[in-house]
């Protein structure tokens, strides 16, 4: 079954883009029909599942002058894309990965730890939907409500978590992310450093926002000068809307407080 | 431009927590005091030609932030690694010293690694670029098949790392045995085997390129062997294999 909610996202939400031509992002059961069908040959039909290339829900020049057209169009448009293809080609020989939602396959193919071949795409198609969502232009300042209280309750203050949350930016080594996730078992907010394509999703805490620190992704506007790029970031362009509507959906799952429960 | 060695003639001494200044040939008087040590610290080799003249194999832009800045910023932190190790280790601070370890691999191994890059890189006009002979040139022939064959591995396995790292033509100085190797970050080919000797090393890291190949490592690849410095390589195998 098609699922629309690959990722902790509700699609109600407003974030979405209102243009339909926007694919969606489900898995697709596609027929190839052999030439020469018409003439009555009963051929094996080859049978391919493949994911679409979600857009940023946003103009490609839409970030300037944080994140420039230029970084949009190679990071999205080349590498985002690269992964996509490359995945697509890989499930195009591996039959068993067939069918699953990009969560689910993100997951699977994490095989807890030892991952198959096909993660590094599968994952990296996945961080990319997230990283893009976790943005929007007029993006930064501080959170709503619900948000910056979990995070004054969890970091003690947002000028704390900032700093949490730069400085692991900083000293990540090599290629990777760096999330604000809701851990599940600790049932608290924390920031996490991921390296190349891990997501926190693999460990089942649930990502609320992310940064993506490989060097793709801010070299061509800031060159080696991450201290400015991560301040722009979470100045300018983290999306605080997708981040509320992430925890709200993350608290169907994860009990943050004392539970109501009804009295008869 | 003077090829200077890794090590500054700077040195520091460093007192233990007593706060003495003991000079460097302090030694232990048997009064109690600890040994003090001397804390090498190092700086940025030269390297030895222009930014600009690996151009158009690599921008001069590139090999300016990439010695300037990304290799720089390796050495000021394993400095800061260091004196912090140095610190934990007279105070007797295991937590530390240990903690202390993966700055010092990946900033140390940093300085380490871009040292020998720059030398492994050469203009056009000073021989970048033109194959081994002699004794490397028959030791690649033996083990590879023939030079393009390793040209193409290397290219195949640069291409394929994922995330950051290195890809290294190195000598198994004990089996005596060429080999292709990769390397995750800032690790250097040591971490592969005790035995390794780096010949050459080609950085895939982003920042190496990216200014200019953007996304597309493998034409990176593909060009940067022009300028290839293979003197320098088969001065370090013949050194190692006479």
């Amino acid at each position: 079954m098609a699922s629309f909610c690959s990722r902790p996202f509700p699609a109600s939400s407003h974030l979405l883009a209102t243009d339909f031509s926007r694919p969606l992002k489900i898995s697709k059961l596609l027929y190839l029909q052999r030439k020469g069908q018409f003439h009555g040959s009963q051929r094996a039909s080859k049978v391919l599942a493949f994911y679409g290339l979600t857009t940023p829900p946003y103009n490609l020049d839409a970030l300037e002058p944080y994140m420039s057209q230029r970084t949009l169009e190679i990071h999205w448009g080349k590498h985002h894309r690269g992964y996509l293809e490359g995945l697509n080609k890989q499930l195009e020989n591996n039959n068993s990965l067939y069918g699953y939602t990009m969560d689910e396959l993100v997951k699977v193919t994490y095989n807890n730890g030892n991952p198959l071949p096909e993660f590094n795409n599968a994952a990296q198609v996945w961080t990319h939907d997230f990283f893009w969502e976790s943005m929007q232009p007029g993006g930064g300042k501080i959170p709503g409500h619900g948000v910056l209280l979990q995070i004054e309750k969890d970091f003690g203050s947002f000028t704390n978590f900032r700093e949490k949350f730069i400085e692991a930016a900083l000293t990540l080594f090599g290629s990777g992310w760096i999330w604000l996730a809701l851990k599940t078992k600790e049932k608290r907010l924390a920031v996490i450093k991921t390296s190349n394509g891990v997501t926190p999703i693999v460990w089942g805490d649930i990502p609320i926002i992310s940064l993506d620190m490989w060097e793709h992704a801010y070299y061509l506007d800031y060159k080696n000068d991450k201290v400015k790029y991560v301040n722009m970031f979470l100045n300018n362009l983290v999306s605080w809307n997708a981040a509320t509507a992430r925890m709200a959906r993350a608290e169907a799952f994860v009990n943050l407080g004392e539970p109501k429960i009804p009295v008869a | 431009m003077a090829l200077r060695t890794l090590i500054s003639s700077s040195r520091q001494t460093l007192a233990t927590g007593l706060g003495l200044g003991l000079q460097s040939e302090a030694r232990n008087l048997g009064l109690g005091f600890r040994h003090a040590r001397e804390l090498q610290t190092f700086s940025l080799p030269d390297l030895p030609y222009d930014y600009s003249a690996l151009e158009p194999v690599i921008s001069g832009e590139i090999m300016q932030l990439h010695h300037q800045k990304h290799h720089q910023t390796y050495i000021t932190n394993y400095n800061k690694a260091l004196e912090q190790l140095d610190e934990a280790m007279a105070k007797g601070d295991s937590s530390t010293v240990v903690k202390l370890q993966s700055a010092i691999k990946f900033n140390g191994g940093g300085h380490i690694n871009h040292s020998i890059f720059w030398k492994n890189l050469t203009p056009i006009r000073e021989g970048g670029g033109e194959p081994p002979k002699h004794s490397l040139g028959w030791a690649i022939d033996t083990h590879f098949g023939s030079f393009e064959a390793l040209v193409q591995k290397i290219n195949t396995e640069g291409a394929a790392l994922q995330g950051s790292g290195w890809v290294w033509l190195g000598l198994d100085k004990e089996m005596k045995r060429l080999v292709v190797e990769t390397t995750a970050n800032q690790d250097p080919l040591v971490t592969k085997g005790a035995n390794l000797v780096p010949l050459l090393g080609i950085d895939v890291w982003e920042h190496a390129y990216y200014l200019q190949y953007k996304n597309v490592r493998p034409d990176y690849l593909k060009n940067v062997w022009k300028v290839m410095n293979w003197k320098f390589a088969s001065e370090v195998y013949e050194k190692e294999c006479p």
